[in-house]
């Protein structure tokens, strides 16, 4: 009996892997054929890492940070600058990793030593700074005009720059930062990071750094909107200000919160919905966001597990099981 | 030229003040930040300019705002959505406030106008001259109706039986509870409050910024640093916070860089949290 449960763990979880991986796959044999889906599916993607990463600050460790935007114009700006003087992005997107990472560091040693709050006041006037500096300094970062003309990569002689190669790139990247993620949250870090969100005061008992903690789970989710910012700029193939201003991150936070924060499939659920319902329904761009606060409104106040939360109801009324643990 | 600036400096400082009096108010009686207050300000910008456009004179449409304010922005926004999310984290609140003010500000954008209109100046336009020194007439008046509020604020803490209860809460909150006041009731009082200073602080800024559905969002931001640089727990620390970030803002901007000058306040923000998290006269808080 319990070897046959031991053998049934591992062979569910290859084959939710395998979905995972058939959908990425399948998505170019649909929509390969239009220039501009394949651009949405990859953009999609491109987001997915950087609600993954918001999801580790806001979701996991229970601190909000209103400046993902901005680290993502950090990661945008250091690939696009990096490669249009000549260095490989294989080079220049680990250091907008490493980069996003320390000023995730810089930015929350003084504002995660005090209240809860003061991280969301920090980043979000950090927001608006490093809007301020991409938009001023224009002898490095071209102003409003931005950066045109930025490269995509190849990988070992292999040319990734038409859209179905640029697509599965950015797809393998999602696919690694997954992994990585869930490694994350299934080591002793992520048992820390949710014993800080469930309540600080008793974590700190038992031994959890508060500090430490929450500075990490801040810094590595910086990283990750680093690294979706780094794959952005070779996507569009340009860089200016106007994708990075500070009211994107708002953005980011209710696409969290419709997918389901604090759940592993949040960030997928909320970043494939927020992104591809406009794409059906004809409107302007402000006309979503009014739509989408408002649902974030009511998902908070009627329904806080979001989206996600969704397919618990799923599994438990009709498939009369218990819905599949992603993380422990 | 120096003495102009100091004006205009404390002019703006006083809004901020204002504004940083509500998130003091509301963070002593519930614990919780409005993050969605400065596009509460567009709102009621909104509101004032569109009654003033069918030609209700500025007290009318004033009273009218205030009223509108206070049962929309403070009653109805406490009573339905901040109310059931009070027994969350404070995560939750937060997040549902910055939900919220998305909602606001981008509402105005699809519903009224997404373009600048230029609000009344509804001061005058003639400067006031002192010998030398010429002042803008409205930065005179918006010192003068801040004062007016600011003491207005303090008479209702100190001396009516509400602004009592808020104290005590503000000091203990067990003991407060224990003693029979209704936190809850507290907390919309402050929501109420805060909804009533939004209107005047509209009426205040809106003639020199122009009238646009994100007027509010960096207003909010300044006035929550305000709040943080002067000490989150003290009245008298919003008001020094509000003057200070009024000030370095305004030298800054006319002697070191126009464009930077969001950087300044931010850096002044870090360097105290750095020395002294509470805020400069801010109390630690149990």
């Amino acid at each position: 009996m319990q070897s046959k449960l031991l053998q049934r763990v591992p062979l569910r979880r290859i084959l939710r892997w395998a979905i995972f991986v058939a959908v990425i796959c399948l998505i170019p044999v649909i929509f390969g054929g239009n220039q501009y889906h394949m651009y949405v599916a990859t953009l999609t993607c491109v987001y997915i890492i950087t609600i993954m990463g918001l999801n580790l600050t806001v979701g996991y460790t229970g601190q909000i940070s209103l400046g993902h935007a901005a680290f993502m114009g950090i990661g945008a700006y250091t690939v696009a600058l990096l490669t249009l003087n000549g260095y490989s992005f294989w080079l220049a997107i680990p250091l907008g990793a490493i980069f996003t990472f320390v000023t995730g560091l810089l930015l929350g040693l003084p504002s995660l030593r005090v209240k809860h709050h003061y991280l969301a006041l920090v980043t979000l006037g950090f927001g608006t700074v490093v809007y301020l500096i991409l938009a001023n300094e224009y002898e490095i970062t071209g102003g409003f005009s931005g950066l045109p003309g930025i490269g995509r990569p190849s990988f070992f002689g292999l040319d990734l720059s038409s859209d179905i190669a640029f697509y599965f790139l950015v797809a393998g990247f999602l696919i690694v930062l997954t992994v990585v993620m869930l490694w994350i949250l299934n080591s002793r870090w992520g048992r820390a990071f949710k014993a800080i969100r469930e309540n600080d005061m008793r974590a700190e008992m038992v031994g959890v750094s508060l500090l430490t903690y929450k500075l990490l789970a801040f810094a590595i989710g910086a990283a990750y909107a680093g690294i979706a910012g780094g794959l952005l700029a070779p996507l569009m193939k340009f860089v200016d200000p106007t994708s990075f201003p500070a009211h994107e991150s708002f953005w980011f936070l209710i696409m969290l919160i419709i997918g389901g924060s604090g759940r592993f499939e949040g960030a997928f659920i909320g970043a494939i919905v927020v992104m591809l319902l406009p794409e059906f329904l004809r409107g302007t761009q402000q006309l979503f966001f009014v739509i989408f606060s408002a649902i974030t409104l009511l998902l908070l106040i009627f329904w806080p597990a979001g989206l996600a939360g969704l397919s618990d109801i799923f599994f438990r009324k009709i498939l009369k099981r218990d819905p599949p643990q992603l993380t422990k | 030229m120096f003495i102009q600036l100091t004006v205009s400096g404390i002019a703006i400082g006083a809004i901020y003040a204002l504004v940083a009096i509500g998130f003091t108010l509301l963070w002593q009686a519930s614990r919780t930040v409005n993050f969605a207050q400065g596009d509460f300000i567009t709102v009621s910008a909104v509101f004032m300019y569109m009654l003033m456009c069918m030609g209700v004179p500025l007290i009318w449409a004033l009273l009218a705002t205030v009223v509108l304010s206070a049962v929309m922005l403070g009653y109805i926004v406490k009573r339905g959505i901040i109310q059931p999310l009070m027994d969350r984290s404070h995560t939750t609140v937060i997040v549902a406030t910055i939900a919220l003010s998305f909602l606001a500000s981008n509402s105005i954008g699809v519903f009224w106008s997404s373009q600048c209109k230029a609000f009344p100046r509804v001061f005058g336009m003639t400067p006031i001259r002192l010998g030398s020194i010429v002042l803008s007439r409205q930065h005179v008046w918006t010192i003068a109706i801040s004062i007016i509020l600011i003491l207005a604020i303090n008479l209702f803490i100190q001396k009516t039986k509400p602004g009592k209860a808020m104290q005590a809460v503000a000091q203990n909150r067990d003991a407060a509870k224990v003693l029979g006041i209704n936190i809850s009731s507290v907390t919309t009082m402050v929501f109420v409050i805060n909804a009533i200073l939004v209107a005047f602080v509209a009426m205040l800024i809106a003639p020199v910024y122009m009238l646009r559905y994100d007027m509010g969002a960096t207003l909010g931001l300044k006035a929550f640093y305000a709040a943080t640089i002067g000490g989150f727990n003290q009245i008298r620390g919003a008001l020094l916070g509000g003057f200070l970030v009024g000030l370095i803002e305004t030298f800054s901007s006319a002697y070191l860089s126009t464009e930077y000058r969001e950087f300044f306040v931010l850096a002044v923000l870090i360097a105290v949290i750095l020395i002294r998290k509470e805020g400069l006269l801010g109390t630690e808080e149990r």
